[in-house]
């Protein structure tokens, strides 16, 4: 896998195409599975764990699977490299900062990646733009059902597909639809709307996952059940409430224009003003201030850059990227200062295609 | 129930300490607060020192001490990392973990997919169960029409 390349692009999350994307980034299905023949990936040893890699990694360049796969060892990677892979949502942080044999399968379009010695053996991931929760289900599904033609996984009849924290047991799925509310932000009901998704089990993450904050005004919306209901009865779940969500994010956008609307503007041209003319930017300013760009671009207010830029400058500003773009390691205040300078060149770039 | 002296939570330890004359002291902790509860009582006064070996001996009481025999897993293990070692801990800590997915999940069976290389046998039991799960439902909330197409499926899964 080209790591430069990669780089260069926009990950699959980030496409800003597919249903209700101006609300919806993404919607991800991850599948846990293990192999029958080995212990879990915590208790094998650096020698099992590297026989677990080589036989799924041969297996997986095998698949008989459209897109094709690509390997990448992570234990031989750069730690620039798996950041990279970090931030474009193809390697979970855990992995990345794991010791020992391990790797990632990914799709050259960055639909579907497979992480090899993650918490489990296996965990397999699709990811789709926009509102699509069934598209990634059937294709994981499919994904899933190729594995396992030659890999005998570790299941149970009672208890289902055995992983190594109880709490993926049974599906081992969690199904996830990243979402960028800013409006139910800024008119302080997105508490409500957490209380209201706990209530019926569900978890609400930051953009990166367990413990992460929700920089950006980005919100990952997953199930926490995994055992006693289908696979199926999981999404629908999810995908069921979802709308509502979009429902009020966009009344909460549309009050927001009504009564606040110079307000908001500000708020917007404010953003998209330090965005062009600041000499340093932290990654976290830049989410922040990206957040309400993007939300000016949705309603309308700016007409400087379009969504698919906005996207663009959010992953091409993750520390990683950067330096990745720059060509060079960075320390944090160098970051700081490349991470303006790459936005005051790509922004004026951007306005001069509109 | 008797609340944890350090926290709000449920006390599910209760220690007796002999402070020798004669006297003792009741404690009540929840796991939680327990390693800190012997942590300070073993602090400074020596004559206390007792109740971190007390702690090993409740471990031992509180948990099942068989090791896995596949990965050599013990429960304690589990309790303080929340990993299993292998498939096979989840038959030999059934006892421990039944509840635990009950408390998880609100569920302990699964009905979800089920490998395709998984004999097909087995397939149809799973299948059956299911189905008469889904019977057991439409019974419950009175949905007879729903309970005779899954009784007719069951027929003709039996019949194979």
């Amino acid at each position: 896998m080209n790591m430069d390349s990669l780089t260069q692009s926009n990950g699959e999350w980030l496409r800003a195409s597919g249903p209700e994307a101006d609300i919806v980034i993404s919607s991800r299905i991850r599948l846990a599975r293990n192999l029958s023949s080995f212990p879990f990936t915590n208790r094998a040893t650096t020698h099992q764990k590297a026989e677990i890699e080589q036989s799924l990694k041969a297996r997986v360049e095998k698949l008989d699977f459209d897109p094709r796969l690509e390997y990448v060892n992570l234990a031989a990677a750069s730690p620039l490299d798996r950041q990279v892979l970090v931030e474009r949502q193809l390697v979970s942080r855990e992995l990345a900062n794991s010791e020992g044999p391990r790797g990632v399968a990914v799709a050259a379009n960055e639909i579907i990646s497979i992480m090899i010695n993650e918490e489990d053996h296996i965990r397999m991931q699709v990811i789709r733009s926009g509102f699509a929760l069934d598209d990634a289900w059937q294709d994981a599904d499919r994904l899933d059902d190729k594995l396992e033609e030659k890999v005998p996984y570790a299941f149970s009849e009672e208890l289902g597909y055995l992983t190594a924290c109880p709490t993926n047991v049974g599906t081992g799925l969690r199904a996830s639809v990243m979402l960028h509310l800013p409006a139910l932000v800024l008119s302080k009901q997105i508490e409500k709307v957490f209380r209201a998704l706990q209530k019926i089990n569900l978890a609400v993450r930051g953009l990166y996952g367990e413990g992460s904050r929700a920089s950006g005004d980005f919100y990952q919306i997953s199930n926490q059940v995994t055992l006693g209901k289908s696979e199926t009865q999981i999404i629908n779940e999810i995908r069921d409430v979802i709308p509502q969500i979009i429902a009020y994010e966009r009344q909460a956008r549309e009050t927001l224009t009504r009564d606040n609307r110079p307000q908001v503007l500000d708020r917007v041209k404010r953003a998209f003003g330090t965005l062009q003319n600041a000499a340093m930017m932290t990654s976290e300013e830049t989410m922040d201030l990206l957040s309400s760009v993007r939300l000016g671009v949705n309603l309308h207010l700016i007409d400087d850059i379009d969504i698919h830029g906005v996207n663009e400058l959010f992953i091409h500003t993750q520390p990683a990227h950067l330096q990745k773009l720059m060509g060079k390691e960075l320390d944090s205040d160098e970051r700081n200062s490349e991470r303006a300078r790459f936005l005051r060149n790509r922004l004026r770039e951007l306005d001069g295609l509109n | 129930m008797q609340k944890c002296e350090r926290c709000d939570s449920p006390a599910t330890i209760h220690v007796t300490e002999v402070l020798g004359e004669g006297k003792f002291e009741e404690h009540h902790v929840c796991e939680q607060c327990y390693p800190k509860y012997v942590h300070d009582s073993s602090d400074g006064d020596s004559s206390k020192t007792s109740a971190a070996e007390v702690a090993s001996e409740l471990d031992e009481a509180l948990f099942p001490q068989q090791a896995c025999p596949e990965c050599g897993l013990k429960f304690i293990d589990f309790r303080n990392n929340h990993r299993l070692g292998c498939a096979r801990d989840y038959q030999v800590f059934r006892n421990e973990l039944m509840p635990l997915l009950e408390n998880i999940h609100g569920d302990t069976r699964h009905i979800g997919k089920t490998p395709r290389r998984y004999p097909q046998t087995k397939l149809a039991e799973a299948e059956l169960l299911q189905l008469r799960q889904r019977l057991k439902r439409a019974v419950e909330r009175e949905d007879y029409e729903e309970a005779a197409r899954v009784r007719d499926q069951i027929k003709t899964l039996e019949e194979v």
